[in-house]
């Protein structure tokens, strides 16, 4: 198993936002979470890439036999984890090529791998600008400064491309892009699946798992995951919106208390 | 403030046979004007900075040695290695406010520049070096200045004839290195003919000197369709005061591109202080300070607009560690005249520690009604939301802190034009980011030998 959450609480300034959420990944595997605006989607995200503004007050998540939360940010990036930001973040003055050669290497550096030469990185770099269909020049371009919605959301992906990770989730990046941007975006994502990786894909709507076909669909309400399909719960949910899944949980949920 | 004044009074009138060109009756009486309004002004420093934030005058004693003699002659290279390869063609030094020469105090060079000891231009080209000496300073307004006029021992004098482009930087070096405490004034004297364009890199480095203070001054006067470039050094011994007062007057359609880069002072002061005297002149006048532990760096700048369709630019950076001091006083003037002015001012700052501190004070005073002018002041740490996106893809945080603050930083130097010496400087603002530059000892600029860089910035490609 490569990822496993048991029971995981969270809270930001009091406030509970995850309660006792569960989840388990395996390599090769699609998951798509979707679920009403505010459920807690994005604390999920947030709180795997290790942001520390979140409490978690219990519960616990595995990341390939090793308690995630405990480790920094860097390394659980160097470990292989990545997000796809819903909000990618301009750094004026930080070159793209500096940001990933700079990323690179440290990953290299912490897998005792020898770090790449300038062509070695140059050549990956016009090797995955081309999963997300980049042409512009990086090099002088300094990080999403100055890029469009939809530029921005590709740079991410490229950004997945470059670092190979072993678990991705990507928070909203079909959010905000027109069709044909949602098309490149959504094929480099497939392009970038394979047996070794698993993908969590964060998302409002159905028509970005037309393409990346999911594994396992899952809804998330009330912090918590309430319903678990295949990839025809998707296209329900698009028909019917979200209501009876909150009817059908909110009733379970009395049952519950009730045998309580 | 009182007892220091005493001093000066009474050196001045011990050693006024002793100065230099003393044989000179301009000279004589270029020094005795100076040393009055020294004296009916005083040393004033109160009122240019927050004193709270300043305690320079607990600093200044009154107890300064003059060294009135050169130093016998060595080689530059044999007391100071700072070689900045590839940039300047030529390196000219002071030691201890003397030019330092082996029997040649004037070189001149076969497109008609002359560059060599102020004291030396006196004697030969008198009418040239009186037609601007002093011409443009802020007579009677700035008692250091007049300080630095009664005492000067020498300075670089530079004259550069109409049509003459200089292809390479040149670099002057003001070393300090004495046992003694030294009170030391140069006083630099540039003149840039027309349609000219010229760079010169000036470096102030005290190799060790115990409490010395530098009173320098430079005066650059720029002709018609002339561009210089002005790039300031600063890397001083921690106990060191150094006031720099740099004065700069331009004629139509010229370019004056300044940088002043503080990397280590202990007390180091830059003032520019440009007059744009005719139209369509143009000045940026930019600044980048990297200070820590209890250094202190003040930045002035006053830009006159004494002509219409001038434009001018001030971009002032810092970054502040430890306990560091930063003042930034940037002040506009533009006369009732100079319509059509634009004149912009920026000045932002990084503090890294709660201890450290940074008052800025932008001025604008305008008395045209059609003109664009701006200015804007910012004070903050790094930015949260993009270090967690820098580690978030595998960065550390001490690399992701790194980055940003070179990117900060380098804004800065973006507007060097000169690459070999932009790409040089910005492996300087690494090399103390990281901590290291301020282990040297010697000048900053001597580590291209140094190949030891882990850090992952590839500045070719930035």
């Amino acid at each position: 198993m490569l990822l496993k959450i048991e029971d995981l609480c969270v809270s930001i300034k009091g406030k509970e936002i995850l309660k006792e959420f569960n989840l388990e990944i395996n390599r090769g595997e699609v998951h798509a979470i979707m679920g009403p605006n505010g459920t807690g989607k994005s604390t999920l995200a947030s709180v795997i890439a290790g942001k520390d503004i979140y409490d978690v007050t219990s519960g616990k998540i595995i990341y390939k036999d090793r308690n995630l939360l405990e480790m920094s940010v860097e390394d659980r990036a160097r470990e292989g984890i990545f997000i796809g930001f819903q909000y990618p973040v301009e750094i004026p003055g930080v070159s793209m090529n500096t940001f990933m050669k700079t990323a690179i290497n440290e990953i290299r550096q912490y897998r005792h791998e020898e770090p790449l030469t300038a062509a070695q990185f140059l050549k990956l770099m016009e090797e995955k600008k081309k999963v997300v269909e980049l042409t512009a020049k990086l090099s002088n371009r300094s990080v999403n400064e100055g890029f469009s919605g939809g530029e921005k959301k590709k740079n991410e992906i490229f950004q997945m491309a470059m670092l190979n990770p072993e678990l991705s989730i990507l928070d909203e990046t079909d959010s905000g892009l027109d069709i044909d941007a949602l098309r490149v975006v959504a094929n480099g994502v497939t392009h970038l699946r394979s047996e070794n990786n698993a993908i969590v894909v964060i998302t409002h709507y159905q028509r970005l798992l037309d393409y990346i076909i999911p594994d396992k669909v899952h809804v998330l309400y009330d912090g918590k995951i309430v319903k678990t399909g295949n990839k025809e719960l998707a296209l329900e949910l698009e028909e019917k919106g979200y209501d009876w899944v909150k009817q059908e949980y909110e009733r379970k949920k009395e049952l519950q208390n009730g045998k309580i | 403030m009182e007892k220091f004044n005493a001093f000066i009074k009474n050196s001045f009138n011990k050693i006024r046979a002793s100065l230099p060109a003393n044989n000179n009756e301009k000279v004589n009486s270029f020094r005795q004007v100076a040393i009055e309004n020294f004296l009916k002004k005083g040393l004033l420093l109160g009122k240019l900075e927050n004193r709270d934030n300043f305690p320079i005058e607990k600093e200044i004693s009154d107890d300064y040695e003059f060294q009135l003699q050169p130093t016998p002659y060595q080689p530059l290279d044999s007391i100071f290695k700072c070689k900045i390869k590839g940039i300047a063609s030529n390196t000219f030094a002071f030691f201890n406010g003397w030019y330092l020469h082996s029997g040649n105090p004037i070189t001149i060079f076969p497109n008609g520049m002359i560059i060599g000891s102020l004291i030396a231009a006196i004697e030969c080209y008198p009418d040239l070096v009186f037609s601007r000496l002093g011409k443009h300073r802020l007579a009677g307004n700035n008692s250091l200045n007049a300080l630095n006029e009664a005492f000067f021992t020498d300075g670089i004098f530079i004259y550069i004839p109409d049509n003459v482009v200089v292809e390479h930087p040149m670099q002057v070096v003001n070393l300090i290195s004495s046992d003694q405490k030294l009170l030391v004034n140069n006083h630099n004297l540039i003149m840039v003919g027309k349609n000219s364009n010229f760079s010169l890199v000036y470096c102030n480095d005290s190799i060790h000197s115990e409490n010395s203070f530098a009173n320098n001054v430079t005066e650059i006067y720029i002709e018609e369709n002339t561009i210089v470039n002005f790039c300031k050094m600063e890397n001083k011994d921690a106990k060191s005061i150094m006031l720099e007062h740099v004065v700069v007057e331009q004629k139509s359609h010229s370019q004056f591109l300044s940088n002043a880069i503080t990397f280590n002072a202990g007390y180091v002061r830059n003032q520019f202080h440009v007059t744009l005297a005719e139209p369509f002149a143009e000045a940026r006048v930019n600044g980048l300070y990297l200070v820590d532990k209890k250094q202190v760096v003040d930045n002035h700048v006053f830009v006159n607009h004494a002509a219409p369709d001038c434009t001018s630019h001030q971009l002032y950076k810092g970054i502040l560690d430890d306990e560091a001091i930063a003042n930034f006083n940037g002040h506009i003037l533009v006369s009732q005249d100079a319509q059509k002015t634009a004149a912009f001012q920026t000045n932002r700052n990084i503090t890294l520690t709660d201890e450290a501190k940074i008052t800025t004070k932008p001025f604008l005073e305008i008395y045209a009604d059609d003109v664009q002018c701006s200015h804007g002041a910012t004070v903050g740490q790094l930015n949260d939301t993009e270090m967690f996106y820098l580690r978030s893809r595998g960065i550390c945080e001490r690399n992701a802190r790194m980055l940003l603050m070179y990117a900060f930083a380098v804004e800065v130097t973006s507007f060097i034009d000169i690459i070999n010496l932009r790409s040089r400087l910005n492996e300087m603002i690494q090399r103390r980011l990281k901590g290291e530059l301020s282990l040297c000892d010697q000048c900053f600029l001597n580590c291209s030998d140094r190949k030891n860089f882990s850090f992952e910035i590839d500045v070719s490609l930035l």
